[in-house]
Formats: C-alpha cells, structure tokens, sequence
C-alpha cells in the first residue's frame, strides 16, 4: 500500500517537475511548482516526517509559491521573446548539461549512499518537530541567531535603501482631526437678503 | 553546552552584536539626529571588540565554543592566535575607518544612523567568518559581511553611480556566495562532515578537490583576487569615499584571513591540491593589479587595482603554506592595510569646492597648499609600494622570503615584476603632488582626517619600520598558534 502511494506521488512529483520546465505560461509554471511541492510533503508524510510535510506546505506552498506567482503576474516580461535566442545557445547548453550530468555521475560513482542504514524520521525516540528544534536550538544555536542578524542586516539594508522621508508630503493626523472644535471650522454668517456676505 | 561560557568565549563578536542590535534601537527611536552619537559609540565598540580579542590574543592559547556532539564536537566557533591577529586589526581598522568618516557623511548629507550599524554588523561578519571552525558558520559569517557591503556600497542611493556599484557588488557578489556553497555541499557530501576538523581528517579525493575549486573561488571574489577581480574597480569608483576606506582595509584582510585560514586548517592535509591554484591566483592578481593601474586616472580605481595586486602578494605567503607563509601574511596584510586607510583616507577627504576630488590630476601641487598631508601621502605611497625604509617594504621582503622558501621562485619573480611596474602608477601621484604647478585651492580638511594620516604614516616610517621585529613576533606567534 505505501509502496503503491510512493510510485504515484513520486511519478506525479517528477511530471510536475517536468511541466515547470516546459510549461510555455509560466504562471502554468508556477502552479506545476505548486503541484510539485504538495505531492513532496505527501512524500515526505510516506517516510513519517509529518512536521517536515507541514512545513513544506506552510513555507513553500503558502508563501514562497504565492510571491513566485506575484513576481511573475507582476513583471511585465514577454516571455515568449524571451526564449527566442534558444537555438542560438543549444550548443552551449547541452555542452552545460553534458558537465552538469559528468559532474552528477562523478558524485554517484565516487559515493556510498546511507551506508545501509534505514532512514529514521524520529531519531532518538524523539519526534521529527523536537529532533529538528534540537538541532536548531541547542546544537546550532550559533547559526541560528547569526542567521538572524543576517535577516536583520536585509532589513536594514531594505530600509535604508528605499524609505524616503517627504516632508512635503501630507499625512492624515488623526488626533489633530479629532481635537478639531467646531468653532475653528464653523462660521455663523447671517447674510441678509439681497447684500451677500461683506 | 555551556551557553554563558561559549558567548564568553566569543566576547569580542558579542560585544559587537549586542551593541548592533541595542544601537538599532537607539538609532530607530532617535532617528537620524543623533547619528553622530551612535558614529562615536560604534567606534567605542569596535574598539572594545579589538581589545578583548587582543586580551584573548595576549593569552596566547586558541578558544573554541559553541561545541555540541555529535554534531560539531569540535566547536561551530574557534579561534586560533592566528584568526585572532586577523581579528584585533579587522577591528581596530573599521573602528578608525568610521572615525574618519564624520566630515565626509555630513557634507555629502549621507548622516544616517544605520551607517555606523551597518558598519558594524560588517565587521561582526568578518570577525565571525575569521572565527569560523566550521564550513556553516563561515558562509553566515561571510553573508553577514557582504549584506552589509552591498548596502554601504550603494548607500549615497541618490547617485546613480553609488546604486550601480551596489547592484553590481549585490549581483556579483550573490554568484560568488553560490560558488562558495556549492563548493560547500560537495565538500560536505564527500567528507561527511562542515567541521574543519573533519575535512581535515578525510581523505583526499577528486570530489573534495572539485568542492575545495569552487570555495577558493568563492573566497577570492571575497578578497578580490584575480581573475574574480573584476568587480572591485567599479565598486570602488562607485561607493562613497568613506565606504572605500572601509572596503580596502577591514575586510580585506578579514577576507585574505579566512582565505588563508580554511585553507591552512581545514584543507592543510590537502595541500597538494591548492598550492598550485593559488600561486596562479597570486601570480595573476599582482600582474593584473599592476598593469591595470596604469592607464588610470581615478583615484579611487588606482587604488582598487592596487589592492588587487596587494592581496596577490599577500597570497605568495598562503601559496608558500602555513609553515612558511602565515606569519608573512599577516603581517603583509597588516601593514597594507594600515597604509591604505591613511591614504585613502587622506586622498578622499580632500575636497575642492565641496565636492571629493577622484582625478590623478586634483592632486597637482598638494605639496605647496597642504605640506603636511602631502609630506604623509608619500610616505604611505612609498609604504603601499614596498620602498624601503618605508615598513612595506619588510612587509614585501616577508612573503619574498616565504615564497623561496617554499620553491616558490617563479612566482617571487613574478612579485618582484609586478612591484616595480607599481612604481610606475605609485610615483606618478608623488609626482602629481610634489612636482606639477597647484591648480585651483582645495577646502579646509577635518582635523581627524589629518591625524590618521598623520598616525599611520608615522607608523609607516618610523616607527613600525623599528618595531617590525616586535610585529613579526606577534604575527609568528600567531602563525605557530
């Protein structure tokens, strides 16, 4: 029964993937990514990492495929023009692939794989979530807030290069709308028939 | 783990976090008013970082932390005398790089208080990837440093020069932190293991050459050296004088440090697979660095090529191997890079109708209107290009030695072919300053630009041309260590 779920969530992982690749719309694209992702976390959930699955699905799905799907509706990119050169660097690419594939065999030849041990989702009788927080809390705790101050320095980066104070520019000031009396706004005239307002 | 004990351990980088993530505070409540204290108080930072790092240098036996089994039983953070060397002067340097800055940032409306943060985040980042045991923390360590840089780089945003230097720096600098990782994971898949301690103790083979290409690849683009040079002219041309000064010296030798530093700990059992690489590198950057000088007329792109060609000699002493070679290195890397936050920072902060001068030409005459800068530009040009008695040259003679020492002849040549085309592009900015007619004044310059030049070009002659002896020490110490 797994066996049988494995064969078609990964048959299913490898043609999305494909379609990605060959999908002329890339939104089309985008969503095959999509579909990729969701039948990994399936996979993953198969192996028994569940907390792995979820994240997947969490990160990937909810918000790294979302802002891929808003990057490419946003741009205005002729995609079509876009690929037009592709003759023009077959050669060259399939001479890439060609390394890119020697590279993978020299990887697979030069490895042993596992060492015949069973992979354990849940080491040491703890679940995946603990073992995972483990590593990342106590273990490499170093890397993690250092990792932090890099998304701070992001941040900061972002913020300086593009936050622009306008000191011409008015804003709503909610207070001073609020404290706004009647008098300093209202003017009672009486205005006699046929003189209008001096 | 003792969690207490290991940030203890890492004082110096968590003075500097502690300080950067309360400063950020401080700087977003008071906004850019009051950039000017949080200048001064990231100085004292850095200077504090350097003291304690000097402290734990003084005695005199390596730290590790931060050690967990069986994961990284040897320590995600390590220091040796050697990266600790590296360290005090990475710190000092951005400490007075930010000094000098004041006057320029004001004139140039650049006073904002994530400058001074920035800087500092910088050198956490260096001071990180120095401490680095591990290939993880060397990669977070390097991100931080360049994050950092990309931002500084294009921090003038409303010059469109600045942002292109940013951009290319960002974009150039993203392939090269891909290489790193790539080289990275192959290492990892083919060692079992991020440790240093690990690579060191697996055996050689082709996918660990393959990975360790791609790191030293990664690596030069960091130290700019040829031929992943390319992007240090225009980055240099680009950024803001003050953000130049800071480029060319604490990271700089931050990065030729952890160059050296991998290469010697980790990959030392493999050094038959590097040493010819990086003669090459060497060989390359000093040839590129000292002939691409020549047809220039900025300034600032002088000056890149020639620290393009300073980090080549200073990869004579990594090529020649940690016996030989480290203590040269750093003591090369050290007086060069002392020497150039004196003369750029004298060069830059000179001014001609408010405005930065950036030609050959601006420099006519300097000695006539500013005799004492004058006077000390020279004696640091003389330092960068290694005449003696000036202290670059022992600096020179240092890794000279080095690389005969380790058979390394063709490449001393190859130093020695490129030092004396140098003076050509070196002397032609004495000539400027002494011998042509002045052209129009120049503005009153700050009186701390004056002293730096003043305290490095007296370290330069006298002084630490004295003292060398007592510097080598050090540095050997360091190297032994």
């Amino acid at each position: 029964m797994t066996l049988i779920a494995f064969y078609i969530l990964s048959t299913i992982v490898v043609a999305s993937a494909l379609f990605v690749v060959a999908a002329r719309n890339p939104v089309h694209s985008v969503l095959w990514l999509i579909l990729a992702f969701f039948t990994s976390a399936g996979l993953l959930v198969l192996i028994g990492a569940e907390f792995l699955a979820m994240l997947l699905v969490v990160v990937y799905v909810g918000a790294v495929a979302v802002l891929f799907l808003f990057v490419v509706m946003m741009l205005d990119i002729d995609f079509v023009a876009l690929k037009q050169g592709f003759q023009n660097y077959l050669v060259v690419g399939i001479l890439l692939a060609l390394a890119l594939l020697a590279e993978i065999g020299i990887v697979v030849a030069a490895a042993t794989f596992g060492g015949g041990e069973t992979f354990n989702p849940n080491p040491g009788g703890a679940t995946n979530a603990e073992a995972l927080s483990n590593v990342l809390y106590d273990d490499y705790l170093l890397l993690f807030q250092m990792c932090g101050i890099v998304l701070l320095v992001a941040m900061m980066g972002a913020i300086v290069l593009t936050l622009r104070s306008r000191p011409t520019v008015k804003r709503q000031n909610i207070a001073q709308q609020v404290g706004r009396k009647r008098k300093d706004a209202v003017e009672l005239k009486d205005v006699r028939p046929g003189q209008g307002i001096p | 783990m003792d969690f207490l004990a290991d940030i203890n351990n890492a004082a110096p980088e968590a003075i500097l976090a502690g300080f950067g993530l309360v400063g950020l505070l401080i700087g977003a409540i008071g906004g850019d008013r009051i950039s000017g204290l949080l200048r001064l108080l990231s100085v004292v930072a850095l200077a504090a970082a350097a003291v304690v790092a000097a402290i734990q240098f003084g005695r005199g036996e390596a730290i590790s932390a931060f050690a967990s089994e069986p994961l990284a039983p040897d320590g995600l953070y390590k220091v040796s005398l050697f990266t600790l060397f590296a360290k005090v002067v990475t710190y000092a340097l951005a400490a007075f790089a930010l000094l000098m800055s004041g006057g320029f940032l004001k004139t140039a409306q650049m006073e904002r208080y994530e400058y001074p943060l920035l800087i500092v985040f910088g050198s956490l980042g260096a001071g990180m990837m120095l401490s680095a045991n591990d290939l993880m923390t060397l990669y977070v360590g390097i991100e931080t440093l360049s994050l950092s840089s990309y931002v500084l780089a294009a921090f003038r945003r409303d010059s469109i020069k600045s942002a292109e230097a940013g951009l290319k720096y960002f974009v150039l600098g993203a392939l090269a932190s891909g290489l790193l990782l790539y080289g990275s994971s192959l290492v990892y898949g083919f060692t079992g293991g991020t440790g240093y301690a690990a690579i060191a103790a697996a055996p050689s083979s082709i996918g660990l050459t393959f990975g360790l290409v791609f790191l030293i690849c990664g690596l030069a683009f960091k130290a700019s050296a040829a031929p992943f040079h390319i992007w240090t002219p225009d980055v240099y041309e680009g950024a803001p004088a003050p953000v130049v000064a800071f480029f060319s010296t604490a990271p700089k030798i931050a990065a030729v440090g952890v160059l050296a530093h991998v290469l010697f700990t980790a990959f030392g059992p493999h050094a038959g697979s590097w040493q010819q690489i990086l003669a090459i590198i060497a060989a390359l950057s000093m040839l590129i660095g000292a002939f691409g000088a020549l047809m220039q007329n900025s300034i600032k792109r002088i000056l890149a090529y020639s620290s393009i060609s300073n980090v080549g000699f200073a990869l004579i002493g990594v090529a020649a191997g940690a016996e030989q070679g480290a203590a040269a290195l750093l003591v090369y890397m050290a007086l060069y890079v002392v020497a150039t936050l004196g003369l750029f920072g004298g060069v830059l902060a000179l001014r001609r109708g408010g405005r930065a001068i950036d030609q050959v030409s601006d420099l006519n005459g300097l000695v006539k209107s500013k005799p004492g800068i004058a006077l000390g530009l020279m004696v640091l040009i003389f330092s960068v290009a290694g005449i003696p008695p000036a202290a670059g040259f022992w600096g020179k003679l240092q890794v000279f030695t080095a690389g005969i020492s380790a058979d390394l002849l063709w490449l001393v040549l190859v130093g020695a072919l490129a030092s004396v085309v140098s003076l050509g592009y070196y002397l032609r900015l004495v000539w400027a300053m002494f011998m042509k007619p002045a052209g129009e004044p120049l503005d009153k310059t700050d009186m701390s630009v004056g002293l730096v030049v003043a305290i490095t070009s007296l370290a330069m002659f006298p002084v630490l041309t004295i003292v060398i002896q007592i510097l080598l020490d050090l540095a050997m110490r360091a190297a032994g260590g």
